[in-house]
């Protein structure tokens, strides 16, 4: 017990002595709690939009200053001439553009409208068919304001949208827990790795390797830190999300907590696995690297696991991330309890045994 | 009970054969020296010896346990300073030796008459980080925290390779004094010259001991006459110094070069033959370790 809290002083002492830990741990979250957020957005703004008006009348009027008004369109050109338009779309100065067709306003009380036409740029593929939907939505929006206008007949709406649980359909409510989860990779994956290879570049663990302390000891001693620094990294990451964006998990603390430890507790026993099979810091910054780029490409973190191709989503099943992003965001923004996250605590809870008997397996002190 | 036993024990990494059938014994309390150049296998002995690798065959008991069975043992007696500095740079000096300690379930009281004559000269820096001591302080430093749970054997993989002149005597100073305790040391050396103040040395190269014995007695094996040769042209001299009769070799040997005569050799015939070369010298010399170390190496 005593060469235990001998072993956890000197790491704390390390990390303490070390010039660049301690900075790293503090600011890390902070940098990327209060950047990351507002740079992340799959909202579309500033969509540059061209009208070719072949109709000149005033429902055309009223579709442009529409579009005009909106945040999310800016009104950049307007034309007769449609080929016009499309320079301005191969030059990239518009991303959008709209032709209202001659006679639109006449035909549209007919039984044969003349459709309003759209044509977008989709090299930014979300940008294109985002762009596109709201254009659609603001067109449809305003030809029925005229309907209204014209015969106000009381009549219900067809549709009506409600976004639970994100009403705003903030995407940066969406990628803080995501946010959260990559730290999490990083400080918990990265350094605790990178700390034994070092032990075994400066020779140190042999040096440990001849004494009586059992290899258990030693490397729960080199852990126990790094999922210190965890949790205090996740209370800091969420306290900035409440100060700074407003975010307050719906669901329980407590249950947030819990799922962390778990997930602490599976990366850290990974990035064990990965010290005992690498000799050279390099390598483990590199194999650590592939794996923490799958976890974080596929795990659900970035992209929806539904919309992926379906091997690609039976692969997901055995990446641990991908359960603890179910759970940190069901918790976050549902409030989602315990009980009904069960199946992805207990696959974590598997995943955190698995990887920490793997660790211990492959940790040899003899050769 | 031997303080040491090995047995027939080999190591191969792959295409090497690090260890091929290696045997000897310490006795307790014995400083035995590993003599030989790099590449001999030493450090793959201490590994061995220190539980840190399992032998491919043979066996070995220090201290009476078993290197594979009882190394957990093995490990509580005995200490281990390998050839590069490995403790803690980022820790003072003092809280390296408080952290081993530890580790060993001792504090530095206990064993503070054991580790003083040592810990004494660095003392004075126990503030100072172990990664800006010196070479010379940093061994002193790596030599307490080996003796810090006294260690019934010690084992010290190239104490005073880089290490300089003077540090190097007052080192073997040391290691007298460690001895005097009861100590069992091992210790391994590529400098023939500190080959003198061991109880007994084993010579090795390639993985085999070409022979065990005391410094004194190892160079009466040498029953060969042996003579040392100059001239102003050193190369030239080695090249007909060699076709002379009853030359067996000759090798450059520091500032000279030696020679191993057979019955049929005659200093006469020799430097008559040699003639042509100017300021050829040539006398009688005492055979060195070293000399028994290459002739034993052409065996």
């Amino acid at each position: 017990m005593r060469a235990f809290i001998v072993l956890l002083k000197k790491e704390f002492l390390q990390i303490r002595r070390n010039s660049f830990l301690p900075r790293l741990i503090i600011l890390f979250p902070i940098v990327i709690m209060l950047v990351m957020p507002l740079v992340m957005t799959m909202d579309v703004r500033n969509v540059n939009v061209a009208v070719v008006d072949l109709d000149r009348s005033t429902t055309s009027r009223r579709i442009l200053s529409h579009i005009g008004a909106s945040e999310y369109f800016t009104l950049v050109y307007t034309t007769e001439d449609f080929h016009r338009a499309m320079d301005r779309l191969e030059k990239g100065t518009a991303d959008v553009i709209v032709q209202i067709p001659e006679n639109f306003e006449r035909r549209m009380e007919t039984d044969f409208p003349e459709p309003v036409q759209i044509t977008a740029n989709a090299v930014n593929a979300t940008k294109g068919s985002m762009g596109m939907q709201y254009l659609v939505q603001s067109i449809a929006r305003t030809l029925s304001e005229l309907r209204d206008e014209k015969h106000p007949v009381v009549t219900s709406e067809l549709i009506t949208v409600q976004n639970r649980f994100n009403p705003t359909l903030n995407y940066r409510h969406y990628m803080i827990p995501a946010l959260m989860i990559m730290l999490f990779l990083l400080i918990c994956g990265f350094i605790p790795a990178l700390s034994i290879v070092g032990e075994k570049e400066c020779g140190t663990i042999e040096q440990i390797n001849v004494t009586p302390v059992g290899r258990m000891t030693f490397t729960l001693a080199k852990l126990i830190p790094y999922w210190m620094i965890g949790l205090f990294v996740l209370t800091v990451a969420m306290l900035v999300a409440r100060l700074v964006y407003g975010l307050v998990p719906a669901g329980s603390i407590a249950t947030i907590y819990l799922g962390s430890m778990l997930f602490v507790l599976t990366i850290s026993g990974f990035s064990l696995t990965v010290a005992n099979f690498s000799d050279t810091m390099q390598q483990t910054m590199f194999v650590m690297f592939f794996f923490v780029m799958i976890f974080m490409l596929m795990s659900g973190l970035l992209t929806p696991i539904d919309s992926m191709p379906e091997w690609a989503q039976n692969l997901t099943l055995v990446l641990p991330p991908r359960y603890f992003v179910e759970i940190l965001r069901a918790v976050y923004l549902k409030g989602t309890t315990l009980a009904e996250l069960g199946v992805s605590f207990v696959a974590l809870g598997i995943f955190a045994v698995l990887f920490n008997t793997l660790a211990a397996v492959t940790y040899k002190k003899q050769a | 009970m031997e303080a040491i036993e090995v047995y027939h024990i080999s190591k191969r990494f792959g295409s090497v054969q690090a260890l091929d059938s290696v045997s000897f014994t310490v006795r307790p309390g014995e400083l035995f020296g590993l003599i030989g150049p790099d590449g001999a296998g030493k450090t793959t002995l201490f590994r061995l010896l220190t539980t840190l690798l399992t032998p491919d065959s043979g066996s070995a008991k220090v201290d009476g346990y078993d290197i594979v069975r009882d190394y957990l043992a093995i490990r509580s007696h005995v200490g281990y300073m390998p050839g590069r500095f490995s403790l803690y740079p980022d820790l003072t000096v003092e809280e390296n030796l408080d952290f081993f300690a530890a580790l060993f379930g001792v504090t530095v009281e206990e064993s503070y008459d054991l580790v003083a004559p040592v810990y004494k000269q660095i003392e004075p820096f126990r503030k100072r980080r172990a990664g800006k001591l010196s070479g010379g302080m940093k061994q002193k430093l790596a030599l307490s925290c080996a003796l810090i749970h006294r260690p019934h054997v010690l084992f010290l993989d190239e104490p005073t390779t880089g290490v300089d002149a003077v540090s190097r005597s007052e080192f073997w100073d040391m290691l007298a004094g460690l001895k005097q305790r009861g100590i069992t040391i091992l210790v391994s050396t590529p400098y023939m010259d500190e080959a003198s103040r061991c109880d007994r040395i084993a010579l090795c190269n390639e993985g085999r001991i070409l022979g065990i014995d005391t410094p004194e007695d190892i160079v009466h094996r040498f029953e060969e006459r042996l003579y040392a040769i100059r001239a102003d042209q050193m190369f030239p001299l080695l090249a007909q110094a060699r076709q002379v009769e009853g030359v067996m070799e000759c090798y450059p040997f520091g500032e000279t070069h030696h020679l191993v005569a057979d019955s049929r050799f005659d200093v006469g015939n020799f430097v008559q033959q040699l003639s042509g070369l100017d300021g050829l010298t040539i006398r009688p010399v005492e055979p060195t370790i070293e000399d028994v170390f290459i002739k034993w190496m052409k065996r």
